[in-house]
């Protein structure tokens, strides 16, 4: 399994607030039965117009945006569905990041699985990096998972928060089933005690 | 330890942690398994991969609801990748010797897996119950923990039987005073939803308080917990009582005898105890609410049927701001609005949160005797097979035939419109669903969500209408 360690990177900006997991994957392209494939899918409805053409003015679509890794969000991004088509979509695009002040429960549990890292920042921090992708966006910015830090283009490097064993399993490559696998005995154990 | 007063979640939190290790979530048991073809041919996958079986296929029970087809189930799919997710689920369901209630097999108990769970009385108090869909929280109606989760989680479970879960915080949310006529359970979620926001529950588990929630049915009760989600909270959960006894009495997995007598006592140690804490509280006065509707493209954006659409020019916060004049424009509704009298090109009573037999019975309830406007679509889908057979029995069927309605087949339908039941580009409906995100109910649809009443009310005159009007 891939690590996640560090990662710099240019930003694609979606100043979208509560951006939800219908947006993100519409449910048309769930009927899928593996993972390949949806990262052509990502924002559908907004990135491509009735014919299936890309629509130019959405920010995916701009040339230079090509081979960014890192989303900026609006808060409470991934609402919705528990559908991890959305960070497979993620992912699948090229995403290995998404920055916002606020992640739905699901969406962040189901992106953490998918090594993709959602970045958690204060609202002067967020509104700092939207207002940097409108003066300068080509700026960079430099995630560090060991340091949990988030480093702009001044040098300030911004902390952000993730529990210890997601961190331990991004950082390690660390296969979550495999490591429930190995507490069967304290399973059976607990079924037997189970009184239903 | 075990003398603190805690909360029904707690009860049920500590009663099935198998294990803890420091700096670690913890390792929670899993009671009840639901799956749906959608979101499980990936986890079986993956399952395939490391050479394992599903743990506890007794405990694991499975539906097609997501992308089934809601018309004659005798014809054939056409949807060919609908047709192999089907199929994908009645393999898996097979070789691992779990129930499904599809086509082939327990066709007379298939439904929308939030309806059948509690229906077949698999959902019962002090269960932990996942489902690969974020609307398991409904099964909190009946005092469980019910919640959502992906793919690779449902994998663990298939696995494990267990899950990895950093606790969550309790929300007590209190909702007192009594219903208006006229006024649902669908409007105390709406109402709450829109006074509190989307993102209002993120990081903790709502418990539903105070007389108002004490006077509801179950499947009243259901109606709210169901949309915990679209507050941002992943459970909702309701104090088990004799409301929530009675309904489970005699259904197909509920205990009996010696047994359900066990389990009862059980059940009654489970509310939250007096001086138990909550990590926040929130409340809402169910007296003071009218008929909710939704204008905009998310479940918070909602009002009192009567009142005006909001104009962004009198928010301040300049990110809501945009986000309601971006959903004016999808919706195609104007600031200062009224939307009684806003013309609808389709009604659809059906999805998790109201497609249970007491929601057609209110819905026919209006119908009776009436016709739908001509040239609307209307759509009742019922939530399962036993609550289609039902309404048949009760002749409801016949009531919506009449008005010029369709009768379908039990499945989520519109609610998702991954089926082909879906709207147009640019048309309206008023929807007993769950969600009015852009394009939800198909490309370009636009959504207004309301109650079966209301959903009904407006299927008679063809534009947005309050029931109170046709109730008298
Ligand atoms: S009815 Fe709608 S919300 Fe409910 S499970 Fe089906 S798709 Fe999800």
């Amino acid at each position: 399994m891939t690590c996640f360690t560090t990662l710099t990177s240019k930003i694609v900006p979606l100043p979208v607030d509560n951006v939800d997991t219908d947006q993100i994957i519409p449910a048309r392209f769930l009927k899928v039965t593996d993972k390949a494939g949806l990262g052509d899918n990502l924002f559908a409805d907004w990135r491509y117009d009735a014919e299936g053409n890309p629509k130019p003015d959405f920010v995916l679509n701009r040339p230079e945006m090509k081979g960014r890794q890192v989303l900026l969000v609006g808060d409470n991004f991934g609402c919705g569905s528990s559908r991890e088509h959305a960070p497979w979509a993620l992912t699948g695009y090229g995403f290995r990041a998404v920055i916002s002040t606020s992640f739905a429960d699901i969406f962040r549990n189901n992106a953490l699985k998918n090594r993709l890292l959602p970045v958690i920042v204060d609202k002067p921090t967020h509104q700092q990096l939207f207002s940097l992708c409108e003066e300068a966006p080509d700026f960079e910015v430099t995630i560090d998972l060991a340091a949990q830090t988030l480093t702009l283009p001044d040098g300030r490097a911004v902390g952000f928060p993730i529990d210890a064993f997601s961190k331990a399993c991004l950082l390690n490559g660390v296969d979550e089933i495999g490591y429930v696998l190995r507490m069967t005995d304290q399973i059976l154990a607990f079924e037997a005690a189970h009184h239903k | 330890m075990n003398d603190r007063p805690r909360t029904l979640f707690e009860k049920i939190w500590d009663a099935h942690v198998v294990a803890q290790e420091p700096d670690s979530p913890a390792v929670l048991y899993i009671d009840l398994h639901l799956v749906h073809e959608v979101t499980s041919p990936q986890a079986f996958e993956g399952l395939r991969c490391r050479g394992l079986k599903v743990r506890r296929p007794d405990r694991t029970f499975a539906t097609l609801d997501h992308g089934i087809p809601t018309h004659d189930r005798r014809l054939p799919i056409v949807d060919e990748m609908a047709r192999k997710q089907i199929e994908m689920m009645e393999r898996n369901a097979a070789e691992n010797g779990i129930t499904l209630y599809g086509i082939k097999t327990g066709a007379d108990k298939q439904g929308i897996v939030h309806v059948i769970g509690p229906e077949l009385g698999l959902t019962q108090p002090g269960m932990t119950i996942v489902c690969g869909d974020s609307h398991t929280a409904t099964h909190g109606a009946f005092g469980a923990l019910g919640f959502g989760i992906g793919t690779s989680e449902v994998e663990m479970v298939l696995a494990t039987q267990c899950l990895l879960q950093r606790k969550p915080k309790t929300m007590n949310v209190r909702i007192d005073g009594a219903l208006k006529p006229g006024v649902t359970a669908k409007d105390i979620i709406l109402g709450l939803i829109a006074k509190y926001g989307v993102g209002a529950g993120t990081g903790y588990v709502f418990e539903y308080t105070g007389e108002a929630i004490r006077r509801l049915s179950m499947e009243e009760r259901m109606t709210i917990c169901n949309m915990s989600i679209e507050g941002g909270s992943r459970a909702g959960m309701i104090a088990p009582d004799d409301t929530t006894f009675e309904w489970m009495a005699g259904r197909e997995f509920a205990p009996k005898g010696a047994d359900w007598d066990r389990a009862l006592a059980y059940w009654r140690t489970l509310p939250t105890d007096e001086g138990a804490r909550y990590d926040a509280e929130i409340s809402l006065d169910a007296g003071a609410l009218e008929p909710m509707i939704t204008y905009g493209t998310n479940p918070g954006m909602g009002m009192p049927i009567t009142g005006r659409v909001p104009d962004p020019d009198q928010v301040g916060d300049p990110a809501h701001k945009a986000a309601l004049q971006k959903a004016l424009a999808y919706m195609g509704l104007r600031p200062n609005q009224p939307l009684l009298g806003h013309p609808v090109d389709v009604v659809f009573i059906g999805s998790c949160t109201n497609s249970r037999i007491s929601d057609l019975r209110e819905a026919a309830r209006l119908l009776k005797g009436r016709k739908v406007k001509e040239g609307l679509r209307v759509m009742v889908v019922p939530g399962s097979a036993q609550v289609k057979r039902q309404a048949e029995r009760e002749g409801l069927h016949e009531i919506f035939l009449a008005a010029g309605a369709e009768w379908r087949e039990p499945g989520c339908s519109m609610c998702i419109a991954m089926n082909g039941d879906q709207l147009e580009p640019g048309q309206y409906a008023i929807s007993t669903s769950n969600r009015n995100f852009e394009g939800r109910q198909g490309k370009g649809g636009r959504t207004f969500l309301a109650s079966p009443l209301t959903a009904a009310a407006s299927a008679i005159t063809g534009v947005i209408t309050d029931a109170r009007t046709l109730l008298q």
